[in-house]
Formats: structure tokens, sequence, C-alpha cells
């Protein structure tokens, strides 16, 4: 009894916002992002200049990054496997896509409210944020878990895409929302835009970062972590389980909207392909290879995973999904941890917050 | 003849009589076609045909019909030629052809008088008696009625079918004479059908009996503009159309039913061995759809490799299949599901990450492209049962394979030491092993069983479909929804759940159309599974 005591008081000690992986983690994002644009604003001829192009691809990653934080949140803390993810993220973008669409013509029915950059921020929110809501309470309310809430998210996910691939939908069926021009009056062309969104996007990781991470260590994530070793416990002490996971769920889907707003004008097109199974469930190799139950880990399988498919469908296109499908299987067998897991071994036993929270993690 | 045996009796009569009745029917045989060789000439055959170079289609309606009332021979091969559009005149001479291919440039043609071969003519030499579309209906039942007086029963029947609403005031009568000396019942009845039709047309209330509750469209058709005026008759035909209508509707909920038993049957096939690994084993396999792939590409070679045998190909495919995905299944489980035991997440991607490397495996050996497996003779076509319901073979062959299967299935859980084994493990595998069940080897087994019947499920789905590498992943969600619908392990809520939504979208189709009723579908499952965690069929006790 009076060992569990001392864990506990030295865990809450151990548990502070600023640990130093959370340090280490802001520093390289935001170092990061300050050479690529010193190096952007280098002129073309020098050797180290980085072209736009590269800045574009490195913002579409900082998105993917974000979607991978918004799976490990419920994931790695809240032991939820979401094979849906990519519909909130889907959704995200769908309303930036309409509000982009707006800029040049005006849209039909309701849909003209999106003609206003607030109304569509807030769309980016809500639209994801609702659907996890309701999605969220049947599930959660009726004990919906493990295998079962994977399967049923992954149904949901195919649900929509076969709904937005319907051209009544008015979402531009199976092509999805393309020709963007205008963001907030400035073209979406132009070189300040694309630095612009690349900032933006390396910004939006660093707050859901320090986002997830306020929500790990305060007791909303300390009674999820509990929820997640044993849920039957926790709801026997008190706690309400379903009120926890809904409220993880909800912010999760909220990030991963986010992050689909930011890549669209990044890509410049969103289609209901976004929505199928397969891309949520690549997002979810991204967190098991990063290592879950950890965020910088999140980030980092996001950016390895991408940068692999970036650089391996260029030259052996045909090999991806066979390297794809390899990692799924040897990370689950061989790194249950991810590289996360790997890194802190190779650090000795030196565990700070994050690991300990990572320990015994099972589905 | 019979008559004649039985009323004599002793066999050496019996065998007179048979003598001198062939001789006789052969001499009777001999004069008919000598005296109708005599009646019409060539140069009358000339004349008949002659008549129909004209350019009035009433005057070639005439023609034809005076070719059908002659005692030609050839005129059953002129009329269908003329319908053809394939019967021609010489255009600078006398002479009749019957083009026998009109498909390239030069036509092989022959005589139409002698049928001799007459070698090649082309659209400038030939010119073809053209006919338009009142002329077509008019030589149809010339046709017809031509062959109602000739030929044995199937064939008398099939032209009674023709004459349906195609009798005119022109034929009406010799119609009325054939129906009267007809013997058998069933062409007896298409005529008066068609009879009847031609009567109500011309007003006879009392016809309209005759019509009462005939699913032929054409019926149908001509009932309509006559159920639409005020008299007396209209409100018969209404009553008449109204009950044809009601009993259409019925055929049509059949149909229905039928399609979505059908399309159930697949759902089940496809869930059937994923209740088996994840309803009774627990393990989620991602890759069960690339095993029901696996399934259907054994299909495909094992018919490359009999070439012109589909029949003995599929009945080889079936064990194949089998054999094949079971394999593949036991592999799977031996290298990676077996160290994940108790991490059902961790399998779930696993399994996934095997059914990316399955599915990139058949595209880079065989190729991305879609390959086709033909269908033995017996599985084409559809079995019609009346006009309104017709089941096609290949569907009906698939829904009783799939019970077939899970009966098999069904009892070798219930009967066999290796069903007993593995509801043994799944009930209490430590209990189950100090009994001395090894319990290793039933989750092997139990595995490839599993995919075993997956690839049963793909060799079924090659016979509906193309094969290609992606055939396994538009299953995947389906099968475990139904699986999840229908109550974990538990295979007879499998089955209902499989087929139960297959019927409900069928069903929701004609209204919403084919995309909004999976979607309805899916949703409906997914708000159920939130109502009802377990399941149609909970699983009993604790165990769940």
């Amino acid at each position: 009894m009076t060992t569990q005591t001392l864990l506990h008081e030295r865990d809450r000690s151990r548990q502070a916002f600023l640990s130093r992986s959370t340090l280490l983690t802001s520093l390289v994002l935001i170092v990061g992002m300050l050479v690529v644009l010193v190096l952007n604003a280098l002129p073309e001829s020098s050797a180290w200049h980085v072209s736009n192009a590269t800045v574009s691809l490195l913002g579409k990653y900082f998105t993917y990054m974000l979607l991978a934080l918004a799976v490990d949140l419920i994931w790695g803390y809240l032991g939820i496997l979401s094979l849906g993810h990519g519909a909130f993220f889907a959704l995200g973008g769908y309303a930036m896509g309409l509000y982009l669409n707006a800029q040049t013509s005006p849209l039909p029915g309701w849909q003209s409210i999106m003609t206003y950059f607030p109304v569509a921020a807030l769309a980016v929110l809500l639209a994801p944020g609702l659907l996890a809501l309701v999605f969220g309470w049947l599930a959660f309310r009726s004990r919906v878990t493990g295998v079962y809430f994977s399967i049923i998210t992954q149904a949901l996910t195919f649900a929509l895409m076969l709904a937005f691939n319907r051209n009544e939908m008015g979402m531009g069926g199976s092509t999805g929302l393309t020709r963007f021009y205008e963001l907030l009056g400035f073209s979406l062309a132009s070189e300040g835009m694309t630095v612009a969104l690349f900032v933006a996007s390396g910004m939006a990781v660093l707050l859901a970062f320090w986002l997830c991470r306020a929500i790990t260590v305060s007791r909303l994530g300390r009674v999820s972590v509990a929820t997640r070793d044993a849920e039957a416990r926790v709801r026997f002490i008190g706690y309400r389980v379903d009120h926890v996971k809904l409220a993880l769920f909800v912010v999760s889907a909220m990030i991963a909207g986010v992050a689909g707003a930011l890549y669209v004008p990044q890509v410049g097109i969103i289609n209901p392909s976004t929505f199928a199974p397969l891309f949520s469930i690549e997002v979810v190799v991204w967190v098991a290879l990063g290592g879950r139950a950890t965020l910088y880990g999140a980030l980092l399988g996001a950016l390895v995973v991408n940068y692999l498919k970036t650089v391996l469908t260029g030259v052996m296109p045909d090999a991806w999904l066979f390297i794809l499908g390899g990692l799924f299987v040897l990370v689950t067998m061989l790194l249950p941890q991810g590289i996360a897991g790997v890194i802190s071994t190779w650090r000795g036993k030196r565990h700070d917050g994050e690991e300990q929270d990572r320990q015994e993690v099972s589905a | 003849m019979t008559k004649i045996q039985h009323s004599t009796g002793r066999f050496l009569t019996r065998l007179l009589m048979h003598s001198v009745l062939l001789c006789l029917l052969m001499a009777w045989g001999l004069s008919v076609s000598q005296t109708a060789a005599a009646a019409v000439s060539d140069a009358q055959s000339r004349a008949l045909l002659e008549a129909l170079d004209t350019r009035s289609f009433q005057a070639k309606g005439d023609a034809a019909q005076a070719i059908a009332e002659s005692d030609a021979e050839q005129k059953t091969r002129w009329l269908q030629a003329l319908l053809d559009g394939r019967l021609g005149k010489e255009r600078r001479g006398e002479r009749f052809y019957i083009v026998t291919d009109d498909s390239g440039r030069e036509w092989p043609i022959i005589d139409a008088i002698t049928f001799e071969d007459a070698g090649t003519g082309t659209r400038r030499t030939v010119e073809v008696f053209k006919i338009n579309n009142d002329l077509r209906t008019r030589i149809q039942g010339l046709l017809a009625s031509l062959s109602l007086s000739a030929g044995n029963e199937t064939s008398r029947l099939a032209a009674a079918e023709r004459l349906v609403g195609e009798v005119t005031a022109d034929n009406a009568d010799s119609v009325r004479a054939m129906r009267d000396d007809e013997e058998s019942q069933s062409v007896r009845g298409q005529l008066d059908v068609a009879l009847a039709l031609y009567d109500v047309q011309q007003g006879d209330i009392d016809a309209l009996e005759t019509l009462r509750g005939n699913l032929d469209t054409r019926v149908r058709n001509t009932l309509t503009p006559i159920a639409a005026g005020d008299s007396e008759l209209a409100a018969e035909a209404q009553s008449v159309l109204g009950g044809i209508e009601s009993k259409r509707a019925w055929y049509d909920r059949a149909q229905t039913l039928f399609f979505g038993l059908s399309a159930g049957s697949i759902l089940v096939l496809a869930a059937i061995g994923l209740a088996i690994t994840f309803g009774v084993m627990g393990v989620i396999n991602m890759a069960h759809g690339e095993l029901i792939m696996i399934g259907a590409y054994t299909t495909w070679m094992i018919q490359q490799a009999l070439p012109g045998q589909p029949g003995l190909a599929l009945a080889l495919a079936i064990p194949g299949g089998f054999l094949v995905a079971g394999a593949f299944g036991v592999v799977i489980e031996r290298t990676v599901i077996r160290f994940l035991k108790g991490r059902p997440l961790e399998t779930l991607l696993a399994t996934f990450g095997l059914s990316l490397i399955l599915q990139q495996l058949v595209r880079s050996v065989f190729s991305p492209l879609n390959r086709r497996v033909t269908s033995p003779d017996w599985l084409q076509g559809a079995w019609q049962i009346n006009e309104a319901l017709s089941l096609t073979l290949n569907r009906l062959a698939v829904l009783l394979f799939c019970l077939v299967v899970f009966a098999g299935l069904w009892a070798l859980m219930r009967y066999t030491r290796l069903g007993l084994e593995v509801r043994a493990v799944t009930q209490n595998r430590a209990m189950a092993r100090a009994m001395g069940v090894r319990a290793t080897r039933v989750d092997m087994l139990t595995f490839g069983l599993g995919a075993g019947v997956a690839g049963l499920a793909g060799v079924a789905l090659s016979q509906l479909t193309n094969v290609g590498p992606n055939l396994g992943q538009g299953y995947i969600v389906d099968s475990f929804l139904v699986v999840v619908f229908g109550g974990v392990g538990n295979l007879w809520g499998t089955l209902v759940a499989g087929m139960s939504l297959g019927v409900i979208n069928q069903v929701l189709q004609p209204w919403v159309g084919a995309v909004l009723a999976k979607i309805i579908v899916l949703v409906g499952v997914i708000l159920f599974i939130q109502k009802r965690p377990q399941g149609i069929f909970a699983p009993k006790g604790r165990t769940s």
C-alpha cells in the first residue's frame, strides 16, 4: 500500500508538463522549421537551397504528423484503436475545400455560408467534432470496445466514402473538390503562401503537441491511461469512463479535422479516397512504427513512413505495398513499442513520464 | 398404333400389323413429298418470289401471305430469310438468292429455289428485299402459324407463344382452326390466350376470363389501352389487369427475395470463414479477403490448366481452392498470428499488412488486370419459372453451395473430434490442454479451416465476378459486420445475419439506389451494434 502511494507521488512529480522529451521535441520542431525557412530563403544557385516543392512536401508531412498525434492520443493513451480517423481528416479537408471553392464561385444552397472564413474555420472543428460526438456517444455508452470499435469505425469511414462518392452530396462526387486559387485573399500559387502554409502547419503541430501533452499529464489523461489498462476497475472506482473516452475522442477528431484543413490547400485536392479504409489504417502504422503512447513517437513515425513512401513510390512503385505490409507485420511482431521503444531501451532505464505510460501497453 | 396393339393381342399379328403400317406410312410419306414437289414447279416458285419484288410493303405482305398459303416446300425458309433481310434478287437477272452470311463485304449466297451454292455476291449484284416493322410483324405471324401446323410439340409451343399479340383478322380463322385440331394441352392453352387477346381487342368481354392471371407482358401491354376506356369492357379489363399486376408484384417480390438471398449467400460465404477465425478463435484476420482472392485465383489457374473443360475445372477448384487457401492460412498462423496471441489489435494490424503483401504479390505474379473465369454451360443462363420470375443459374448454384458449405461446417463443429477440440479450446484453453488437447495444433487447424472456407468463397465468387487483386478487399468490411451483427462465435447468427443483410439491401435498392442502400445497411448495422453489442444471437453465459 505504502509503496503504491509512493509510486503515485513519484509519478506525479515526473508528470510535469515540461518534461525533457517535450522540451526536446518542441525544440527539434522549431529549429527544424527555422532551418527549412532559412534554407528556402537561400538563392536557388546555392547547394543548400530547399525548393518550394520540398517546403510544400514538408508542410504536407506536418499535416500527417498532426493526424498521427490525433490517432496516438486515443490509441496510445486511451487504448481505443480507430480505423476511421481518415474520415475526420477528410471532413476537415472538405470543409476547407468548400471554403476555397467559394472564393472563386458562389456555392449553392446551405454551402454558401462556407464563403466566410470564420464559418469555415468553425466547420473544420465542428464537422469532425460533432460526428465524433454522436458516434462516440453511441459507441461508448453501449460499451463497444476493442476490436468491435475498430471494425465499426472502419465501417463508418467506408460508408462515408460511398456517400461522398455520390454526386447528390454536392461534394464533387468521385472527383472531389479541386480548383483552389485563393486563401484569405492571397493566391495559393504564390511562394509566400507555400511558406505561410508550411509555417501554419508546423505551428499547428507544435500547438497540438502541447495540447496533447497537457491533456496526458492532466487528471483527465491519468484517468484515460487507467481506463486503457483496466477499464472495469476505473468504472468501479466511480469514474464515468464513457465521458472520458468521449472527451478524448472528440478532441482527437478535431485535431484530425485541422490536419485535413491544412492538408487541402497544400495538396490542392480533396476527394473521397481520403475516406478509404486503407488510408486510415496507414495512419495507424505510422503511430505503431513511431511508438504508441509517446507523442514524439507518433510525430516521428508519421515523418519516417511518409518520407519512405515519397522516396520509394518514386524509385520502385511496385515495392511500396510490400514494404508497407512488411512494416505492419514486423513492427507489431518485433517492435511492439516502435522506434520510441528502441530509443528508450538504448537510453537505458532512464524513464521519464512518458515511458511510464507506455509500459504494459497492450490492447 | 397402341390401339391396334391392344386389339390384336397376339405377337405375330402385331408384328405383321407393324410392318404393314410401316409400309403404308412410308408409301404415304413418299407420295406426299412427290405431290409437294409436283405441286409447285420452279416457274411457280419464281412467280411467288417475283411478287415480293415491289416497292409497296402492303403488296409485299400480300406476296408473303401468298407464299405462306402456297404448297411450296421452301416457304418457311423463304419467309425466314425475308424476315432476316437475306432474301434478294439478282440485280441484272432473274435469279433469287438467299444470303447465308451478310457480315462481310462479299456474301456467300445460295440459290433461293434450289438451295444450291451460287458463289458469292455483293451489295451491288444482289438486291435484298427490304421490309418495315409492320411487315416484320406480319411475317412473324405467318411463320408462327406455319410452324404451328408442323413440327413437334416444343416447336409448336414456341410458335404458339410467338402468336400472342400477333393474331390479326388475316390469320384469326386459321389459328382458330389449328387450335381445334391441336392435341397438346399446353399448346392449346397458349393458342387460347393468343385468340382471347384478339377477341378482346375485337370487344369480346367473355374472352377476358381466359386472360385472367396471365403474366405475359404482351397481354398486359394490349390490355392497358383497352382498360383506359369507359365501357363495361374497360371496367372488366381493369379488373383483369389489376389481378395481373398484383400477381406480378408477388413474383417481383419473390425475385427480390431470390436476389437478396443470393447476395446474402455471398456475404455468408465470405463471412463464414471469419466466423470461425474471429468468432471461434478470436483472431482478427484482416487478410481474410485476400484468402478469398487466393481461392478465386486458384479456380482461374486450374481453368487455365484445363482449357475447354470449365466443368471439370470447377469441380477440381472446389477442393483446390480450399486446400490452397487453407495452406496459406496455416502458414499465416504459424508465422505471424501465433506470436500475437491475446493481442487482438496487434493481430489486426499484422494481418492487415499481410493482406497488402498478398495483394501486391498477386499483382506482381499475375497482373493487376482482372481475369475472367468462364462458367460451365450448366451454370449459364436462367431457370425461367414463368414470365415474371426467372432465377439465374449461377446465383442459384452459389446459394446452394453456400448452404452446403454451411451445413458441412456446422456438422464439422458439432460432430467431429476436431470440432469438439475447437469448442473445448475456445471455452477454456487451460482446461482443454490439461485434458490432453494439443491447443496449438487445434489453433493451426482451426485457422486453416477458416482460411480454406474463405478459399471456397473465392471459388464461388469467381463464377459471379471477374477475378482481380482487389477482389477480396471489398468483402472485408462487410464480412466483419456480418459476423459481429450475427453474434460472434455463432455460425447460425452469421447465416441469418448475412442472408438478412442481403435481402434488406435488395429491398432498399429500387427505392434509393445501390450505393445509398449499401450506406443505409452499413449505418443500420453500426447502430444495431451500438444497441446490441452481442449481435442478433447473443452468446449464452459469461463468454462475452
